[in-house]
């Protein structure tokens, strides 16, 4: 890829260390020094075995951590220098999250935890966003499911919620973190199917952390982390 | 979504509308606390209201009288030889009776205070009431009714015949009454003073009346100011001016303002009857003791409360940190929970305490079957209690709330 011709990334990471425990006798590093750029077109896979630092990767992208060193740009703001506030800004307006435990909060029907982003943003809940987050959860086949308690629903329909939350506000980027590690094959391969169409639709850049080889060769791009360094970084193909 | 309000409310109410059983019970808790502070507070209100009526009924809230006679040492042996020790000794007189110099002038200018709702002039001396052979020592006191009654309420006291107190009648005891045979419109002869300034005079008995103290009631007499005055051979004088103030607790300092400024001996109520304050300002610590151990053990239980459901919700947390809520706004979630608990328990505690306290003027009567003192809970007193309790829900939410908020949202998401 030429990057003068490149448009500006969604995320530019440069250098990025991560330390955890600080001069303590478990002082560990566990990233070092990753750089990656992350753009619009992109539906990556980051695999990588246990302990290799894909979560760890995964937070500081969401602005969930703040890495040790280096630099991170997320829509062209340097993120280093933010407080808490302008992160979790930041983090509202770019960012979606998927995680393998859907997290999806009991006491709210499918409906309401799609619509709470909304609500954390506006403090209230204008009609038209009410029915952005229907037709949402229509277009990922729950339109019967929107009234009812996370608890009353299937797995697979779990996360398709958590996804319809994700992408309520339309961030350009959405992070998912195992997303189907929790799913049996069928469910698995289903919300994956949904995740790329959502990508070639909205046009949304996916980066999905997973440890299925399968999923993985059915990402555009593949980011391989071994000891918190990037191995590879390339299309799934090569 | 369809509760009104913003992010955190909304999430408020469902988090604790989840944890029901936990809710319920830190709301019920707090419902008892309210409710034991608010009917302490209301009995122990009505309890004193009712000392203090029955105290204060009969007696003037201040007392104007002249200061006691004294004996000054003589200037000889004040003013003792140069080099020499003089030792004095001074006998206390015997006081007589003596008036107040000047009342009818202090009388306007004590109505004139703000603080003073009604004064009344009343001379006041020992005396005896004959009935044939049966006689006894009384306290024979000469006022204008109208301003007695509002010292003391003369009228409503009345247990026979009329409040009334025209030349030639009294006003009697109903112990007294009851001792010489006497009742509404019999004589009795009234005797004063001794030797030359001995006196005697007839009046006939207009009224009964119940001071609520059976020792007044067994030697009170009240008669006109003049018959009063000619008896203890003081004419045109009086003895003592009495005044009722608006505020009883005003005594004290208005007393003493006026003992400052003014050549008289003033007591208040409190000085008369230092044990009966003391014991009501023993009862009002107490009451104060109970109702902060309270509200301390309804801070911890919230506080105890919410500390473990923000243990139980560190992953619903995490991810409402992930999704774009700021520390703020999950700090807000947990201060509305704890609001939220303290506005729930005082209601339900105001209901209880109304509760008790109706059961308390149904159930505890005294051997006469009446109540054996009202007790109300005033909405000024419910309010009070209720705003206390909210805001020990609140107080008791900071440290959940700060704890909630400083989750990393990463670390929060991964337990």
């Amino acid at each position: 890829m030429n990057a003068s011709t490149e448009p500006r990334p969604l995320a530019r990471l440069e250098d990025v260390t991560q330390h955890f425990n600080v001069g303590r006798p478990n002082e560990q590093q566990v990233l070092h020094g990753v750089s990656l750029e992350l753009h619009r077109h992109d539906f990556a896979a980051l695999v990588g075995p246990s302990g290799s630092g894909k979560s760890t990767l995964l937070n500081v992208l969401g602005l969930l951590e703040r890495p040790s060193g280096g630099t991170y740009e997320l829509l062209g703001e340097a993120t280093q220098a933010l407080d808490d506030a302008a992160r979790t800004r930041l983090r509202g307006r770019a960012l979606g999250f998927v995680f393998q435990f859907h997290h999806l909060l009991p006491a709210f029907s499918a409906l309401e935890n799609v619509l709470l982003p909304v609500l954390m943003r506006d403090g209230r809940i204008a009609p038209s966003w009410r029915a952005r987050a229907r037709e949402l959860l229509a277009s990922l086949g729950l339109a019967a499911a929107e009234g009812k308690r996370p608890g009353e629903l299937s797995g697979g329909m779990q996360q398709r919620v958590a996804i319809a939350r994700a992408l309520v506000l339309d961030p350009p980027l959405v992070l998912a973190d195992e997303p189907t590690g929790n799913l049996d094959t069928a469910s698995s391969d289903e919300v994956f199917a949904l995740l790329r169409r959502l990508h070639a639709e909205r046009g949304i850049a996916f980066v999905v952390v997973t440890h299925d080889p399968r999923l993985a060769a059915r990402c555009d791009r593949l980011i391989e982390l071994v000891d918190g360094r990037v191995r590879r970084d390339g299309p799934t193909g090569d | 979504m369809t509760l009104p309000g913003g992010f955190e409310l909304v999430v408020a109410w469902r988090f604790l509308r989840e944890g029901r059983m936990q809710s319920l019970l830190i709301v019920v808790g707090v419902a008892a606390g309210v409710a034991v502070v608010a009917y302490i507070s209301a009995l122990v209100g009505g309890l004193q209201q009712n000392t203090l009526d029955k105290t204060l009924g009969a007696q003037a809230h201040v007392v104007l009288s002249e200061r006691e006679d004294a004996v000054l040492p003589s200037a000889a042996a004040a003013s003792a030889v140069a080099g020499t020790t003089a030792l004095v000794q001074a006998m206390p007189r015997a006081q007589r009776l003596r008036s107040v110099a000047n009342w009818p002038a202090l009388v306007p200018l004590l109505e004139a205070l703000p603080e003073v709702a009604a004064v009344s002039p009343m001379v006041a001396g020992s005396g005896l009431v004959l009935r044939g052979q049966a006689q006894r020592a009384v306290t024979l006191a000469g006022v204008e009714l109208a301003r007695y009654d509002r010292i003391v309420g003369l009228s409503g006291r009345v247990v026979a015949g009329q409040a009334r107190l025209g030349p030639g009648e009294a006003i009697v005891g109903r112990e007294l009454a009851a001792d010489l045979g006497l009742g509404v419109g019999d004589r009795l002869t009234l005797a004063a003073g001794s030797g030359a300034d001995a006196a005697q005079d007839t009046a006939r008995i207009t009224a009964l009346v119940d001071f609520g103290v059976r020792e007044l009631n067994r030697r009170s007499v009240v008669v006109p100011l003049r018959e009063a005055q000619s008896l203890l051979g003081l004419p045109g004088g009086a003895t003592r001016i009495d005044i009722a103030l608006h505020d009883v607790w005003a005594a004290p300092a208005l007393s003493a303002r006026l003992a400052r400024g003014w050549p008289y001996l003033v007591e208040s109520w409190q000085d008369n009857n230092a044990s009966l304050v003391s014991a009501l300002n023993a009862q009002s610590l107490s009451t104060a003791v109970i109702r902060a151990v309270v509200l301390v053990v309804v801070v911890l239980g919230i506080a105890s409360v919410l500390v473990v459901s923000v243990v139980q919700k560190q992953r619903e947390i995490g991810i409402l940190r992930a999704m774009g809520a700021t520390q703020g706004q999950v700090m807000r979630v947990f201060l509305l929970q704890g609001a939220l608990v303290g506005v729930a328990g005082s209601l339900l505690g105001v209901v209880l305490a109304a509760g008790l306290v109706k059961a308390f003027t149904v159930f505890a009567r005294g051997g006469d079957g009446l109540p054996l003192f009202t007790i109300t809970l005033p909405p000024g007193l419910a309010l009070q209690v209720a705003v206390v309790a909210t805001l020990c829900g609140l107080l008791a939410a900071v440290a959940p709330a700060r704890r909630a908020a400083r989750l990393d949202p990463a670390q929060a998401m991964r337990l």
